[in-house]
């Protein structure tokens, strides 16, 4: 069946078997920033936006998505077309700056939970950091240094400096 | 020791860590940008054309014999291409333990059975075009099962009553094995007399302590891609921490050539200690060659807990004692270790709850050790981050907390009297190796004084124990532990690195280490950046390739920045003699008056030549040659680090619920090459071993099924239950490590249980002795106490 929704800020037209969920979807449209790492909903590591909320993309169908907004990793990193430069949103910089990267294979999901946060909640508190992060199940880090990172990064785009990716639709 | 000095670079090297410009700096981590931004980094985020899905069948019974497999139905199955059980491959007897040659594990697998020896174990793999496919024909597999009796506990496995697990006649066995009682392995040691030496002692604490069953849950699984090249010559990218060993036991299984195999570790997800274990590489290869098709074989989360690997549970026995001042002069220690159906790692983890423990306290006039490992029907055990040391620190740091007591010590003081020092050695050093005798070693480092007295400081210890006790239901208390471990495994754990100049006087760096999350790559370019004078961006680093990067015994033992490290370190140096002897050419001097300073080769009458000038002279100029140099590295000794933990807890005594209001863990590594990293490491590791000590466990039911095995039933820690944690580095210079290097990357894990055992008897004087610590057993113990 097609199914029409907006991908990282295109419309695109995809055909999906019905019982296909959207990380399945993702992936086999050559997304692979999205992590599998249960594939139950219980770890985080495949987490989209979805209409600016964190959902584990393990657990929904894609068919179920008409008219969404979804938005992966890739959706949140961007080149200047004039320059060819990286532009990449501030919640990313500052997970490598304090240290909150070990393996990495939570982060990419982990980065759209607090983009999600922080896009409805620009200065949250340290519990709604742990409360918003709280699905995103980490092994290697003890969550220290991503608590540390989410704050500094309401810092940084408080600071105005970041823009999103243009609209490539 | 003279063979340790080559080209002006001594083992032990005194060096000021002030001067250093890169090491002990917060460089930015190699890898950090591209993970943060989910760039393709991994083992299955990418694909092949033709690529076939691989999924395991596996053993609904503990212990049952194979009579036949009916595989008609599968086969039928649109899509299906290939399927492999007992009866289509050639049994070779080998250990899945990536350890280095010969493994001190018993050879007690192989790749499909005609036995099955656990709910779990591996029967057959399907390959299909679609995951699908091969997920429906997986079900269509008709197996008949003789099912024989199991035995689950592991004192009643080596009763000598129970039914033998391993009866196959090609069994080879390591020390101690005798599988006819289902021992895989045991050790057993006595320095001194150890029954004199606690009946003399004033007092003596004794106990028997139990830890479960415990899983890595590194978040990416198991993952493995196999394909042949256009040489025919097999290629396995996998998710693994020993990529060499895992080459060497692949060729072992498929009986192919070492050199006709090439393994690719990408980034990985994770392993600590999961992925030391070569499990899936061999299946997929054998798909590979059998099809001659790229063949993709990746874990469910299920299979992780029960087909993959875990920590060993153990029963540790010990008895400490100590003369009146507080001089610890005895101690005795009987660990028995349950490796489930398999024996890999099973006699070095249980080897180590001894050795990594025992060294501490090195005032004895005694000590006996006896470990063994039994077989059961459950679950693999192998190597897990603390390695035997989680085990055996829960038992002597309580141990020596009871004592403490009886003495009306400060556990801190304790401490103080008995723990090992700088310039002292342990008579265990000598007696227990891994699996073997140890090797003799003097400390050259040692800053666990520092560690107790800034960990109290910052944790408050001495304010807290003078606080009155609290009323009401929800009781406070504090406690604490003293922990070391080692560097790498000494005189057997080897690592080489190569670096090649380009030509822009930057240098490639090639080392067959093996970052899995642990920020390796990044450590180890510190090190070439800091010896060669080059801020870290001119060092670019590629690891582990069994074709591309020179041998490294891989991500294990905590010993990637002590062994690896000294590789680097030493092929740094020669590159530093080869660019001052091509300076020395280009400015007429000899090269003994030329130095490298940020990027330059310097002259002692003040000429300089930056690298790039260098570079290209010794490319296109004159007496052309590509400046590469290689070292190899391995050290007679395994320097510990050092750990202080402490813990303060909250014990609701209506509910029994323990909660942990603050921890603090000091910790000596000698030179933190990149301290953000090394505290990451430590809080990594600590939060791990809270999770162990209060909610991880395998719930099994009557026949040896783990009726737990997803992470909505087996409880890891997330965000929202973190309690503080704080980490403190003491400064400390270990003189044999790359610019005063020790490891960090396994010690901390094996803090939090006795830490918070010991909180938890100050807050409400139970002495809670089986992990996990919780809530049922809290209310069962203070029911006890009354």
């Amino acid at each position: 069946m097609k199914v029409q929704f907006t991908f990282n800020g295109s419309k695109v037209e995809w055909d999906v078997h019905p019982g296909e969920t959207l990380f399945e979807t993702i992936r086999r449209e050559g997304y692979y920033g999205t992590k599998r790492g249960c594939n139950t909903g219980d770890c985080g590591t495949c987490t989209v936006l979805i209409n600016g909320d964190p959902v584990n993309s393990c657990q929904v169908f894609t068919a179920s998505l008409e008219g969404s907004e979804v938005r992966t990793i890739e959706g949140v990193v961007y080149r200047d077309r004039k320059t060819g430069e990286v532009i990449r949103h501030p919640v990313q910089e500052k997970f490598v700056e304090a240290g909150a990267i070990q393996c990495g294979y939570c982060i990419p999901g982990m980065v759209l939970s607090a983009i999600g946060l922080l896009e409805k909640n620009p200065n949250p508190s340290e519990e709604e950091i742990r409360r918003a992060l709280d699905g995103n199940i980490c092994r290697c880090t003890g969550y220290v240094k991503q608590i540390e990172a989410v704050k500094e990064a309401a810092k940084a785009l408080a600071s105005g400096a970041y823009h999103p990716a243009p609209n490539r639709a | 020791m003279d063979q340790q000095k080559i080209h002006g670079m001594d083992l032990y090297e005194e060096l000021n860590p002030k001067t250093f410009r890169t090491v002990g700096h917060n460089v930015r981590k190699v890898d950090g940008l591209g993970l943060a931004c989910g760039l393709p980094a991994f083992v299955d985020d990418e694909t092949f054309p033709h690529l076939l899905h691989a999924r395991l069948l596996t053993s609904p019974h503990a212990h049952a014999r194979i009579r036949s497999i009916d595989t008609t139905a599968a086969e039928a199955v649109e899509g299906v291409v290939c399927i492999l059980h007992a009866f289509n491959t050639e049994p070779i007897r080998h250990t899945t333990a990536g350890q280095g040659y010969p493994e001190p594990s018993p050879y007690d697998t192989v790749m499909f059975d005609t036995k099955v020896r656990h709910v779990g174990d591996k029967v057959a793999v399907v390959a299909a075009e679609t995951e699908a496919a091969a997920v429906e024909a997986v079900r269509k597999i008709r197996v008949d099962y003789e099912i024989l009796p199991a035995v689950f506990d592991p004192e009643e496995a080596i009763s000598g009553e129970a039914p033998v697990i391993h009866d196959e006649e090609d069994f080879s066995g390591v020390l101690g094995s005798d599988p006819k009682r289902n021992l895989a392995a045991g050790i057993e040691a006595e320095l001194g007399k150890i029954d004199e030496a606690l009946q003399e002692c004033a007092v003596v604490a004794e106990g028997r302590y139990d830890l479960g069953y415990a899983q890595h849950c590194p978040l990416e699984p198991h993952s493995c891609i196999s394909y042949l090249d256009e040489n025919d010559r097999l290629v396995i990218k996998t998710a693994t921490q020993v990529p060499f060993h895992a080459r060497r036991i692949t060729a072992q299984v498929l009986k192919k050539n070492i050199r006709d195999i090439r393994v690719i570790k990408p980034r990985v997800g994770g392993g600590f200690g999961a992925k030391q274990e070569v499990i899936l590489e061999y299946i997929c290869g054998a798909v590979t060659l059998r099809t001659g098709r790229p063949c993709r074989l990746v874990m469910t989360r299920t299979e992780e807990f029960i087909t993959a690997r875990t920590r060993h549970p153990h029963i540790v026995k010990i008895s400490v004692g100590a003369d009146k001042d507080g001089m610890i002069r005895a101690i005795k220690m009987d660990a028995l270790s349950n490796t489930g159906a398999y024996g890999s790692h099973g006699l070095t983890v249980v080897c180590n709850a001894g050795s990594k423990t025992l060294p501490l306290y090195n005032k004895t006039k005694a000590v006996y050790f006896r470990a063994r490992a039994a077989y059961t029907n459950l679950p693999v055990g192998g190597a897990y981050r603390g390695y035997g040391g989680t085990q055996g620190y829960f038992a002597l740091e309580c141990a020596v907390d009871e004592l403490a007591e009886k003495l009306g010590m400060d556990p801190i003081e304790i401490r103080k009297k008995n723990h090992i020092r700088e310039g002292e050695g342990s008579p265990v050093f000598a007696v227990l190796g891994e699996g073997k005798e140890g090797i003799e070693q003097t400390l050259k480092s040692c800053e666990l004084d520092a560690c107790l007295d800034r960990g109290a400081e910052a944790f408050g210890w001495h304010e807290k124990r003078k606080r009155p006790p609290d009323e009401g239901p929800v009781k406070r208390g504090i406690g604490m532990c003293a922990l070391m471990q080692g560097s790498g495994i000494p005189e057997i754990d080897m690592a080489a690195a190569t670096l090649r100049m380009n030509e822009d006087g930057s240098f490639q760096l090639r080392v067959g280490a093996t970052d899995i999350g642990t920020g390796s790559d990044t450590v180890l370019a510190q090190i070439a950046a800091e010896a060669l004078t080059v801020p870290v961006e001119k060092i670019q680093v590629v690891s582990s390739d069994t074709d591309h990067t020179p041998f490294d015994v891989g991500a294990y033992a905590s010993s990637t920045t002590y062994i690896s490290g000294g590789a680097v370190k030493r092929a740094a140096y020669k590159m530093r003699d080869l660019v001052a002897s091509i300076a020395g050419e280009m400015l007429n001097l000899p090269s003994e008056k030329i130095h490298l300073a940020d990027g330059k080769a310097v002259s002692e009458d003040g000429k300089s030549l930056p690298f790039d000038k260098i570079a290209l002279r010794a490319y296109y100029s004159q007496n052309q040659q590509h400046p590469i140099t290689s070292a190899s590295f391995y050290s007679p000794e395994s320097p510990p680090p050092f750990a202080a933990h402490f813990a303060e807890v909250a014990v609701d005594t209506e509910t029994g619920q323990i909660k942990v209001l603050d921890y603090v863990a000091a910790v000596d590594c000698g030179v933190a090459i990149h301290p953000r990293l090394a505290e990451g490491q430590a809080e990594g590791a600590v939060l791990n071993g809270i999770s162990y000590a209060l909610t991880e466990e395998y719930v099994f039911d009557g026949n040896g099924r783990m009726v737990n095995s997803s992470f909505s039933d087996y409880k890891i820690f997330s965000m929202r239950d973190l309690p503080p944690i704080r980490t403190i580095l003491v400064d400390s210079f270990e003189p044999s490590g790359p610019f005063g290097a020790k490891s960090i990357a396994e010690i901390n894990i094996n803090g939090p249980i006795p830490a918070i055992a010991n909180a938890v008897y100050d807050a409400v004087g139970i002495r809670l002795k089986r992990i996990p610590f919780t809530p049922e057993s809290v209310l069962a113990a203070l029911e006890e106490r009354g």
